[in-house]
């Protein structure tokens, strides 16, 4: 095989796994099925308040 | 803090310091002959102080298993102030070698003081020493509160952090004797490395247990920035590093990589360095601390999916951006230049999506200092990564290579970015940490912020117009076809700038001795009394002691 054969079979293949690892992303990130799992991963940082003064508010919403 | 490890935690802290000292040793009687005799020495004296730290509290009671109901904070305080620590020393080298630049004879004549010994003690000093300690500390704090788990064992932590600080120790004391390995950001030589990737793979094996651990179903964004980061970094270290000493007692290596094989690997190390140490560490920093201080969830969760991927997949192969008009051959320059361009896209996904977060806050950042530190941090994260994909374009790097500019782009994106988060971060983190009301002065925050912010501007303004101004300078011909200006000439028009630079520098420096003075008085006040119910693992991780 010469340096052109195997360079033009490196990029064909680098470009189908490159766009079908994209297309995998896009498919993960926008499955409807995920939708609530990431919303409530969204809420994560927001649980535990570091603020103890917002943390009373906190404990006033969960109380609704 | 011995106390809070178990017996068994005790004994083994006491051997592996021990182990170390014994190291430390015998690499100072075989490197006799050799500058490695002085680094064996301070590797003994680190460990016999971790021996006798160890041994004070030894027969100290067992801690309660009422410990295991929270979450284990007191590595990430001394990484805290460790961080801290690290700034003001590397700042003030900073200082003092821009300062140098404009005034060489303040190196008083000592080997130690020349530029080119204190710029590698500058660069490992803010990189490695603040910004590692900075990750290492919030990195232990983001995973255990968003896996609401304690992390597995008391000792990894501990080892974790120590070992990293002997590294940068190491790493810095050889600077200034002379020992490099002359690769940029990879100076150490091969004992510091070998004793880096030991740590580091204890890191990484320390926060897969953790996430194992978690009592959440999802692995939150932040932690996915963190695990490519600690990930990413071993891979970069390990292969860069592969050197082959002159002899186990000579701290002189050489390295495997030959010619512009060794010029594109270390650049795939330096330019993946920017990305996975002081960029997807940072931004882990940036997804779990700016929802916390906005109290807003983040703009879109799945646009950070997205940009976690992309930034991942396309840095590392920017790399080679970095040997424009050099032997590498042209498709691979071109290659790093494309994928630079590219980048924009994830990086301005991840700056947009910080900025709408704030959509809806913006009282908050008007108001709060620290909520500003974080914002800024954003913007010059959007700009910086422009400027980047901008500057990688091989004809606009024609006029910006070898000059200031690169110096500018790399402190907007320290100074203006990674600093900055930093900060916010910390001031986020060291109330809830050491339960306060809030940080000792508000003032203070607010005095700091607008310091960094001054700082940076002056010096990043200064070394656009000096790096703009050398590489005209470098290219302007006359009708003769010869070159209009010598080296000197553009030396002697850099000088203006040079001690402008000096003096955004020094700035920083001042806000960042503000800041340390302020978390030191804030852990010095007066806890709160009621505690905190909410800030802790959910309980069932409770019961399973190191599981």
């Amino acid at each position: 095989m010469t340096y052109e054969q195997v360079a033009s079979i490196s990029q064909v293949a680098a470009l189908l796994f490159f766009i079908a690892l994209f297309a995998a992303v896009v498919i993960y990130a926008f499955w409807p099925g995920n939708k609530k799992k990431f919303e409530e991963a969204a809420q994560l940082p927001l649980e535990q308040d570091p603020e103890p003064e917002a943390e009373s508010a906190r404990k006033n919403k969960k109380d609704d | 803090m011995v106390s809070t490890l178990t017996t068994n935690e005790r004994l083994f802290a006491l051997i592996i310091s021990a182990l170390v000292s014994i190291c430390g040793l015998a690499l100072a009687a075989v490197g006799r002959q050799d500058l490695l005799a002085a680094q064996g020495f301070i590797i003994m004296v680190f460990g016999l102080a971790c021996v006798f730290a160890v041994a004070q509290g030894f027969y100290e009671p067992e801690p309660s298993k009422e410990r295991l109901s929270s979450y284990y904070d007191d590595p990430i305080k001394v990484g805290i102030a460790l961080a801290m620590a690290w700034a003001v020393f590397a700042m003030f080298i900073g200082v003092w070698i821009a300062t140098l630049l404009a005034y060489p004879e303040l190196t008083f004549d000592q080997g130690w003081a020349s530029f080119g010994r204190l710029r590698p003690v500058h660069t490992t000093g803010v990189i490695f020493g603040f910004g590692g300690n900075a990750l290492i500390a919030t990195s232990f704090h983001v995973v255990q509160r968003t896996s609401r788990a304690r992390m597995p064992d008391q000792l990894s932590p501990w080892f974790v952090l120590a070992g990293y600080n002997l590294f940068c120790l190491l790493a810095i004391t050889g600077y200034l004797m002379g020992i490099t390995q002359s690769k940029e950001y990879a100076e150490a030589e091969w004992y510091a490395d070998i004793w880096l990737v030991i740590v580091w793979v204890t890191y990484f094996i320390l926060y897969i247990r953790t996430i194992a651990r978690r009592k959440e179903p999802h692995i939150y964004v932040a932690n996915w920035y963190f695990m490519a980061f600690i990930l990413v970094v071993a891979i970069l270290h390990i292969v860069n590093n592969l050197a082959i000493p002159v002899s186990l007692g000579h701290a002189k290596s050489y390295t495997v990589w030959s010619g512009v094989q060794d010029a594109m690997v270390q650049w795939w190390y330096g330019h993946n360095a920017v990305a996975f140490f002081l960029t997807a560490g940072f931004l882990g920093m940036l997804y779990y601390y700016l929802p916390v201080r906005a109290q807003r969830p983040i703009f879109s969760y799945r646009l950070s999916i997205l940009s976690f991927w992309g930034i991942t997949f396309f840095y590392m192969w920017a790399g080679s951006h970095h040997l424009h008009y050099t032997a590498l051959p042209q498709w691979v320059q071109t290659l790093g230049m494309t994928f630079s361009v590219m980048l924009l896209v994830p990086s301005w996904a991840s700056a947009g999506n910080a900025l709408l977060t704030l959509n809806g806050a913006w009282h908050r950042v008007r108001d709060d200092a620290t909520l500003r530190f974080i914002m800024v941090a954003v913007v010059f994260y959007g700009l910086t990564t422009f400027e980047g994909s901008f500057l990688a374009i091989r004809p606009v790097n024609s006029l910006s290579h070898y000059t200031d500019w690169t110096v500018g782009h790399v402190h907007a994106g320290a100074l203006g970015w990674v600093a900055l988060i930093i900060f916010g971060s910390f001031y986020t983190l060291v109330p809830s940490l050491w339960k306060r009301e809030h940080m000792y002065s508000a003032l203070l925050v607010e005095v700091h912020f607008w310091l960094a912010l001054v700082g940076t501007l002056v010096y990043v303004f200064a070394m656009w117009n000096s790096g703009i101004v050398q590489g005209l300078m470098w290219r302007t011909y006359t009708e003769e076809g010869t070159l209009a200006y010598s080296f000197v000439d553009s030396l002697v028009a850099m000088y203006p700038y040079y001690i402008a630079r000096a003096f955004g520098g020094l700035l920083f420096l001042l806000g960042a001795i503000v800041g340390s003075y302020n978390i030191w008085m804030t852990i010095r006040a007066t806890p709160l009394t009621s505690r905190r119910e909410i800030d802790v693992p959910q309980s069932g991780a409770v019961v399973v002691p190191g599981e």
